[in-house]
């Protein structure tokens, strides 16, 4: 089947929001369709046609996830998604190895199901360090190799951050965890199919891996486990014993092979598409940069997916210029987008004030996104924001001279 | 976020977006808000010999809430005196708006944007009739 490469109706805004989800390729969809029908068995029935039919969907699907990261498809389980695979490796290795370590180690740019995890321990008596990250939203190794302590069972760090793209050191920071005999967990959610991994080649000890990011289904996801050196886990939920007894729970067949198949695309289309990608990153780059002054990129540029621009447009608030730009569905790093009220903590992390921080877009670039797109998303972003600023006090006083730092204002 | 057809329409068309001569006698000017906490308004008056606000401008920096309350408040001050236009209440900004319950600050903030343009008006008017009393 050929690549679509359309697959928006035409009366619906520009979708650059990879980050957040992305579509199911149609070819993953046409996969799946037998596995919801005539396939339906359980792929634990081990006595019959269908349930052999189903467990040989599931088992090919763990193969090619396995493939995709360079695992043994036996590493690999089945979970509902990246959010229930994060909650598993790391509750269930600290609840494993308990008596002999209690202390935790993460960043604090984590994806919210990580840090939330990692709060969870906490209030059950585990210790949990949350290493700061440099400006350019990378861990300082010599950070973490002193945060390690002869009572560290884990490390999680992500593999690429969901609002800025950066990709972390994951060769050196497993290096570091082998020596130390540290299991290494890594939140690959946004990473794997986009950059290639290799769980050999990282050392690393468990992955968790997101369906609905890799254009396959959403409510799927793997953790992959490695077996040797042996890493054991507390399952979450028990049952019937399904997936090495780590997640009890009748298989989603058609999901599980969805994200197989989008697995197996997203390899055999790897290279040829981060060079796509990266070609209409620069475009929009270079494009908004030749019509706009006072652009900030957050996060480092160089160790970045191409599907990801976090830019943070000074003097322009985040909503406000999310309501102008209605042909381009993006996401804000703004207090505003957010019930909270507070701007983007992974932003704060990296040392962005917060007036900036109250000026950033996210903008994901992804397999559906061409050239065409990029240029009508330049076009509406520069008009607005240049809109915006005309009518932006703060623009006014940078026009002026004016130091807006110098000026002292009223907090409310 | 759903927002009410008044407040996209004051977004979209916003009225009185603009400066006014800070240093003249005749203006009043208020800067509220702060950039760390995603809000800045500017809004300035301006008192004709009649006692009325005959002009009034704005510039924002803040969500679709902030740009929309302070680009009304320019059309309801204009024509009204400024006690009158002192009497002007968030709570009938947001109304008027439909303002989300998390938004309300922006029409707080709007309120206040009119009271220290009131007041920086009146400092130099007062600051203009000194030294005329002293001559006296």
């Amino acid at each position: 089947m050929t690549a679509i490469t359309q697959i928006r109706r035409n009366d619906q805004p520009i979708y650059l929001d990879y980050q957040a989800t992305t579509p199911m390729d149609p070819r993953v969809l046409e996969a799946m369709m037998p596995y919801f029908t005539y396939k339906f068995g359980n792929p634990g029935s081990r006595s019959h046609a269908y349930g052999w039919e189903a467990e040989e969907g599931v088992e090919k699907a763990r193969g090619q996830i396995a493939k995709l990261i360079g695992a043994d498809e036996k590493e690999v389980i089945f979970t509902s998604g990246a959010t229930e695979s994060n909650n598993l490796a790391i509750k269930g290795v600290a609840e494993f190895y308990k008596d002999r370590k209690n202390h935790i180690i993460t960043t604090v740019t984590e994806h919210k199901c990580v840090l939330d995890t990692c709060r969870h321990l906490e209030q059950q008596g585990f210790e949990v360090t949350y290493l700061p990250v440099q400006q350019n939203g990378l861990l300082d190794l010599d950070v973490l190799r002193a945060a390690i302590t002869d009572k560290t069972v884990l490390v999680s760090v992500m593999a690429v951050n969901n609002e800025i793209g950066v990709i972390q050191p994951l060769a050196e920071i497993g290096k570091i965890c082998r020596e130390k005999k540290v299991f290494f967990h890594t939140d690959a959610a946004q990473a794997a199919g986009k950059i290639p991994l290799d769980v050999e080649a990282l050392n690393v000890d468990l992955m968790s891996i997101s369906g609905h990011k890799i254009y396959g289904p959403k409510g799927i996801g793997a953790l992959y486990v490695r077996r040797k050196p042996r890493v054991r886990l507390v399952p979450l939920i028990v049952g019937g014993g399904q997936e090495r007894g780590f997640r009890s729970g009748t298989l989603p067949t058609p999901l599980c092979v969805g994200l197989g198949e989008a697995a197996e695309i997203c390899m055999k289309e790897m290279d040829g598409e981060a060079k796509r990608l990266k070609k209409l990153q620069d475009r929009m780059l270079k494009g908004l940069q030749s019509k706009l002054s006072d652009l900030v990129i957050n996060g480092d540029l160089e160790h970045r997916i191409p599907g990801n621009l976090n830019i943070s447009f000074a003097y322009v608030e985040g909503e406000s210029l999310m309501m102008g730009i209605k042909g381009l569905s993006v996401s804000s790093g703004s207090a505003c987008t957010s019930a909270s009220l507070e701007p983007s903590y992974v932003l704060r992390a990296l040392g962005v004030e917060e007036d900036m921080a109250h000026t950033s877009l996210r903008i994901g670039l992804g397999r559906f996104t061409t050239e065409q797109e990029i240029d009508t998303a330049v076009d509406e972003l520069v008009r607005h924001v240049t809109k915006l600023r005309e009518m932006s006090p703060l623009w006014e006083m940078a026009q002026e001279g004016i130091d807006i730092k110098s000026i002292e204002w009223a907090a409310h | 976020m759903a927002y009410s057809e008044k407040l996209i329409d004051h977004y979209e068309n916003p009225r009185n977006i603009g400066a006014l001569d800070k240093n003249a006698e005749d203006v009043g000017t208020g800067l509220v808000g702060a950039p760390a906490c995603g809000d800045v308004m500017k809004l300035q008056i301006k008192v004709g010999p009649d006692g009325l606000i005959e002009d009034a401008k704005f510039k924002t920096f803040g969500c679709g809430s902030a740009i929309a309350s302070s680009s009304l408040v320019t059309e309801w001050v204009k024509g009204k005196t400024v006690d009158e236009a002192e009497t002007i209440k968030n709570t009938d900004i947001a109304r008027h708006l439909a303002l989300p319950p998390v938004k309300i600050h922006c029409s707080v903030l709007a309120e206040d944007a009119i009271k220290a343009a009131i007041a920086d008006y009146r400092a130099k008017a007062a600051k203009k009739d000194e030294p005329k009393a002293a001559a006296e």
